[in-house]
């Protein structure tokens, strides 16, 4: 008989929560930080500080003008947008002069933070690579040598560009350029941290990379940038998780993604967003698909305040395939506007989007979809699935698909649903001995299955413990 | 005191559906060892009244006491039913979308272990053990709970439920509905394996059919939400050559002398 990789969550057996697991604070010590406020003058400290060419200086002007320029998005939670209040935000924090490549030199306190959080466990235990960013920089890097060996960069962006600075700069904000949104323009001008990954051709990193993003201190804003190119027929699975500590004041993240996947190349993005509940994480994810190319989205998002984001891959060579499968999980107090988008833009290329939402306790989570096929993506292939689950009478979950299609024999299914947690299944499975909250645990997990089951265990577990206690209410 | 082989009694059970009695006053004592079968036409009340036992929140015992193994079954929630003995095999078993066989069962083994680690360091091995019996692929563990079943597969994932949780008292609901003669021989098998001289079962059916595989020591028939009549095994066959409609005249007649 053949076990399930994913355990069923042992119920009941955790009484954790998130302001002990996650919420913690270490004191606010740091080795430089910028004003409150964003201005020339920030952008022009962040990138002197980093030493930067004289292009990458130029492009910060030209987003924050852009930034500057553009009104907020008149879609999406335009209440929560309105009520940020971004001279109140630190856009810089440098917490340690330099990066470690080891543990034992990383101060004791952001250590034990990354201890409490799992990560240096699961370094050793399945990763080939790991960055650890708090506040604005990198921290804690390492990658393994024999990867190092066979031509895979993995550095932070910042290293990326001062060691690959052809590379970064032949592809950097090409897929997202700074005027894609206002909130893109922001990480432009003021962006810090992130990864940079490179594949070599035909090479396959067998084991994940990891980034773990951290925010410690109040106020704070996070804007780590990250681009990876896999080149033709190579392989790379990369892995984000993030947390916060709980404060009463907002705070704001928002990265840029970019991914190239060239010729026959597959990269695979997985996403476990668990940000305390006072954060706005406004994210602005791509993809580039070149022929026979994969991308694939697996994006979790369990915490923040308001949450909008869309991974996106745009299917640019024949062939190329792209997927995103999310899970979002709307609690009290929040909102989860999360979505995908597939552009299709060359022969035979197909894409499935599967999004599964949960609402709780007055939480409300949206649905946000564009599928668009131009006219010379003949033959391609297009699956959309929305699944929606009600918890309770109080919560909200809406869907907003949009599809534009000009092509020819072009294959679509799309289907969206919403359910509640049907008292008849409640029944069954009380009466065979699980208590009430047990059954609708058990109901949410098998709802969110077909997401759980794509992460490596180790994530699928954390994941199930996070829903656990979402469901227990106790997140703070 | 209690009679300890008493292992279920019920006292003039009413049971209401959305405001409607459907069940007007039962009784019943099942004792230690032994089977009994409720029968009755369609709308007679008899699986409102497996459902209320089993407390689904649907149906509501408005009077009467109903005890399992002497203890107060009317003042438990469905959980503590299920913990404190009581098994209903669901005429019309639900879907649960992405939970699987194995880990459903592993909570429900576990509910009731009591902290006994055996109980579930065995699960796997009781679980292949009841597969054979039953007749199931082992691919059945991680399938999702009903999810694309057959009415057949249906059924018998209840009676491996059965066996694996081990009641002392197996309410069983139209188990035999909609099964072929082959599957109702497996899960008549199962049913059978699962009996012993400690528990107690009773069969809910429309058809005598299924009597033939599992004999009961006793038969109650059903009728307009009250037994009619009770007998032993040959009560059954009566009704199965005579049909429910003389005994409906019978009881007819009776209640007009």
């Amino acid at each position: 008989m053949s076990e399930p990789a994913v355990k069923n969550i042992e119920v009941a057996t955790i009484g954790d929560d998130y302001a002990t697991k996650y919420g913690f604070k270490d004191p606010e010590e740091y080795f430089l930080r910028a004003k409150k406020g964003i201005d020339h003058e920030v952008v022009e400290m962040i990138s002197r500080l980093k030493n930067e060419p004289e292009w990458m200086r130029q492009f910060r002007h030209d987003a924050l003008d852009i930034f500057l320029s553009k009104p907020m998005p008149k879609w999406g939670n335009t209440r929560l947008l309105n009520s940020i209040k971004f001279d109140d935000i630190y856009y810089y924090i440098k917490p340690l002069e330099n990066q470690k490549r080891n543990w034992d030199d990383v101060p004791a306190n952001i250590k034990n933070t990354f201890e409490k959080l799992g990560i240096p466990e699961a370094e050793q235990k399945f990763l080939a690579g790991v960055s650890a960013q708090y506040e604005s920089e990198v921290v804690y890097h390492s990658f393994k040598e024999e990867l190092k060996n066979q031509g895979i960069i993995f550095l932070d962006m910042d290293s990326g560009l001062r060691e690959h600075s052809d590379i970064v700069r032949k592809y950097f904000a090409t897929v997202i350029p700074a005027a894609d949104n206002k909130f893109s323009a922001l990480n432009s001008a003021v962006w810090s941290g992130g990864s940079f990954i490179y594949v070599p051709p035909g090479v396959d990193v067998k084991i994940p990379l990891q980034a773990y993003f951290r925010i410690n201190a109040e106020n704070m804003g996070q804007f780590e940038r990250t681009l990876i190119i896999a080149d033709k027929g190579s392989r790379v699975h990369y892995i984000e998780g993030c947390t916060a500590p709980i404060y009463t004041t907002d705070s704001l993240h928002s990265a840029v993604v970019e991914l190239i996947a060239l010729d026959g190349a597959y990269i695979r993005y997985t996403t476990i967003q668990n940000w305390s509940h006072n954060l706005f994480n406004l994210v602005t994810k791509r993809a580039v698909a070149h022929k026979n190319a994969t991308v694939e989205w697996v994006d979790g998002n369990i915490g923040s305040k308001l949450t909008m984001k869309y991974p996106c891959v745009y299917l640019v060579g024949e062939g190329a395939k792209g997927e995103i499968l999310s899970v979002a999980f709307a609690g009290d107090g929040q909102h989860q506007d999360a979505g995908a988008k597939v552009i299709h833009a060359a022969p035979n290329t197909s894409s499935r989007v599967t999004s599964k939402s949960i609402s709780k306790a007055g939480g409300r989570a949206s649905y946000r979809g564009l599928v668009k096929v131009h006219k010379n993506a003949v033959n391609s292939k297009v699956s959309v699935e929305c699944d929606a689950l009600l918890i309770d009478g109080a919560s909200r979950t809406d869907t907003y698909p949009t599809m534009e299609i000009d092509a020819d024999r072009v294959r679509i299914e799309h289907e969206a649903r919403v359910s509640k947690v049907a008292e008849e299944q409640l029944f069954y499975l009380t009466s065979r001995g699980l208590t009430e909250d047990e059954a609708r645990l058990m109901i949410v997990n098998g709802f969110i299955e077909p997401f759980t089951k794509e992460l490596p265990m180790e994530y699928a577990v954390e994941l199930n413990r996070l829903v656990q206690l979402e469901m227990e209410g106790s997140v703070g | 005191m209690h009679d300890s082989d008493l292992l279920f009694s019920m006292r003039d059970v009413h049971v209401e559906v959305e405001g409607k009695e459907v069940v007007k006053g039962v009784s019943l004592d099942i004792r230690r060892g032994e089977k009994h079968a409720i029968m009755g036409p369609n709308g007679s009340g008899k699986s409102s009244l497996a459902n209320a036992l089993a407390g689904h929140p649907a149906y509501s015992i408005t009077s009467g006491t109903a005890l399992i193994a002497g203890r107060d079954l009317l003042q438990m929630d469905a959980t503590e039913r299920s913990l404190a003995g009581l098994f209903l095999a669901f005429q019309y078993p639900l879907a649960i979308p992405g939970v699987t066989v194995a880990n459903f069962l592993r909570a429900a083994v576990k509910a009731r272990s009591n902290g006994d680690e055996s109980v579930i360091k065995d699960f796997r091995k009781t679980i292949k053990a009841n597969f054979k019996l039953l007749e199931i692929d082992d691919s059945f563990a991680t399938r999702y709970l009903n999810e694309g079943f057959s009415g057949g597969e249906k059924k018998r994932l209840e009676i491996l439920q059965m066996l694996m949780l081990k009641p002392l008292v197996a309410i069983l609901d139209e188990t035999d509905s909609g099964l072929d003669i082959d599957a109702l021989k497996v899960v008549s098998k199962g049913i059978n394996y699962s009996a012993s001289s400690d528990n107690s079962i009773l069969l809910v059916t429309h058809y005598q059919r299924i009597l033939d595989y599992v004999r009961p020591n006793y038969v109650h028939v059903m009728m307009d939400g009250r037994f009619v009549r009770s007998g032993g095994p040959e009560l059954a066959l009566q009704l199965e050559s005579e049909g429910y409609d003389r005994i409906r005249e019978e009881t007819a007649a009776k209640v007009e002398v």
